[in-house]
C-alpha cells in the first residue's frame, strides 16, 4: 500500500499507472504525482504555473 | 507505427488517450517535456507526435522543435502559437470572417482605459496568454477599471500590460464548448454556472448540447481559421447568433464523454493513427 506524502493516508495506485500520472489523495485531497514505478513513488504534484491550461 | 505523446503531467485526459492507444495494440512513446533535451538535429523514432502538454510555452516550442526535425505533430506548432495567444486567435478569426465578441487591444494603462470606455461597461479584461478562466476580470465601471489596470501594470509581469479587452457578453449562465477533430464537429457541451465564468475548471457544470447545423458550422469555421486539427471551440449564444470566444488546442474532455455519449479520446486516437500512416 502506498502512502500520501502529505497526510500519510493509504493511496491506491492502479497496475497500469504511468510515470507522471496524477492521483488525488482520498483523505486530504492533495494532488499527487507518480514519480516512480516498481516500487511506486508518490510526490506532491507541482503547483499550477501561469501558462498552464488548454 | 510509432506515436509519441508529448506531455508533462499525465492527467485523466492523457490516461484515457494512452488507454485508447493500448486498446488498439499501440504503446505510445511517452515524451515528458520536463525531461526532454533538444539538440536541433536528433529526431525521436516516431511517425507522429500527439501534443498534450500543460504548459503552453513548452507545447509551442516543443512542437516547433519536433517539426524542425521532420516529425508530424497534432496539433501543429502554428496552431498552438495562434490558439495560445488570444490576440493572435482573434486576428485569425477576424481574417476568416468568424464572428467573435467585440474587442480592443491596448498596451498602456491610459490607452486601455480609453479602450474600455469606448467599448462601454461591462468589459472583460483577459491575459493574452492564460487558461482555465484564471486572471479574468469583469469590469463594471470606471473606478474598477482604473484600479485593475493599475494593479496589473504594477504587480504583473510585462505581458500583463498587453491588455486584451473583450465586450462582456451576457450569456445567461452558460456557454457552449464544441469539439472538432479533423474538420468534423463531433460533440458539444453546455457549460453552466451561476458565476459569470463558466469554465469547468472553475466549477462550471457540463451537460450535453446538440450539435446543431449552426454549432457545427461556426465551430468548423473557427477551427479552420486557426489552422485545423484537434480543437475545442468556446461559443457564446447571442440574439445575433453564435460568437466564438476562443479556440483551445490541447483540449480537455474529461467532463464531456459521459455527458455527450461520444468517446472523444477514441476519436482523437483514431485520427492520430490515421495521420501517422
Amino acid at each position: 500500500m502506498n502512502e500520501c506524502v502529505v497526510c500519510g493516508a493509504a493511496v491506491t495506485v492502479a497496475d497500469d499507472a504511468v510515470i507522471g500520472e496524477l492521483l488525488e489523495c482520498p483523505e486530504c485531497g492533495s494532488e499527487l504525482e507518480v514519480t516512480g514505478l516498481k516500487p511506486v513513488v508518490l510526490s506532491e504534484a507541482p503547483e499550477t504555473e501561469e501558462d498552464w491550461g488548454q | 507505427m510509432r506515436i509519441g505523446l508529448l506531455h508533462s503531467l499525465i492527467r485523466k485526459e492523457e490516461k484515457l488517450l494512452i488507454d485508447e492507444f493500448r486498446q488498439r495494440g499501440l504503446e505510445p512513446l511517452l515524451l515528458d517535456d520536463r525531461k526532454l533535451i533538444f539538440d536541433l538535429e536528433s529526431r525521436p523514432a516516431v511517425d507522429l507526435v500527439l501534443e498534450r502538454c500543460i504548459n503552453h510555452s513548452r507545447a509551442m516550442h516543443g512542437l516547433r522543435l519536433l517539426e524542425s526535425v521532420g516529425v508530424r505533430c497534432i496539433n501543429s506548432s502554428e496552431v498552438a502559437r495562434v490558439c495560445g495567444d488570444k490576440i493572435l486567435c482573434s486576428l485569425a478569426l477576424k481574417e476568416a470572417g468568424v464572428a467573435q465578441p467585440e474587442l480592443r487591444v491596448a498596451f498602456t494603462e491610459e490607452s486601455a482605459l480609453a479602450a474600455i470606455e469606448e467599448l462601454g461597461y461591462p468589459v472583460v479584461l483577459k491575459p493574452a496568454v492564460g487558461s482555465w478562466g484564471r486572471l479574468l476580470a469583469k469590469i463594471n465601471d470606471r473606478e474598477a477599471a482604473e484600479s485593475i489596470l493599475e494593479h496589473k501594470a504594477i504587480l504583473g509581469s510585462y505581458h500583463h500590460s498587453i491588455f486584451y479587452i473583450q465586450q462582456y457578453v451576457n450569456k445567461n449562465g452558460r456557454d457552449i464548448r464544441s469539439f472538432v477533430i479533423d474538420d468534423k464537429c463531433v460533440a458539444a457541451i453546455y457549460r453552466s454556472a451561476r458565476h459569470w465564468i463558466t469554465n469547468t475548471a472553475r466549477g462550471g457544470v457540463a451537460a450535453g448540447c446538440p450539435v446543431t447545423d449552426e454549432v457545427a458550422a461556426v465551430s468548423l469555421a473557427a477551427a479552420r481559421a486557426v489552422g485545423g486539427g484537434v480543437l475545442a471551440v468556446d461559443l457564446f449564444e447571442t440574439a445575433d447568433g453564435l460568437l466564438v470566444n476562443e479556440v483551445n488546442y490541447t483540449m480537455e474532455f474529461r467532463n464531456s464523454i459521459d455527458t455527450t455519449g461520444v468517446n472523444i479520446p477514441a476519436l482523437v486516437v483514431e485520427h492520430a493513427m490515421e495521420q501517422a500512416t
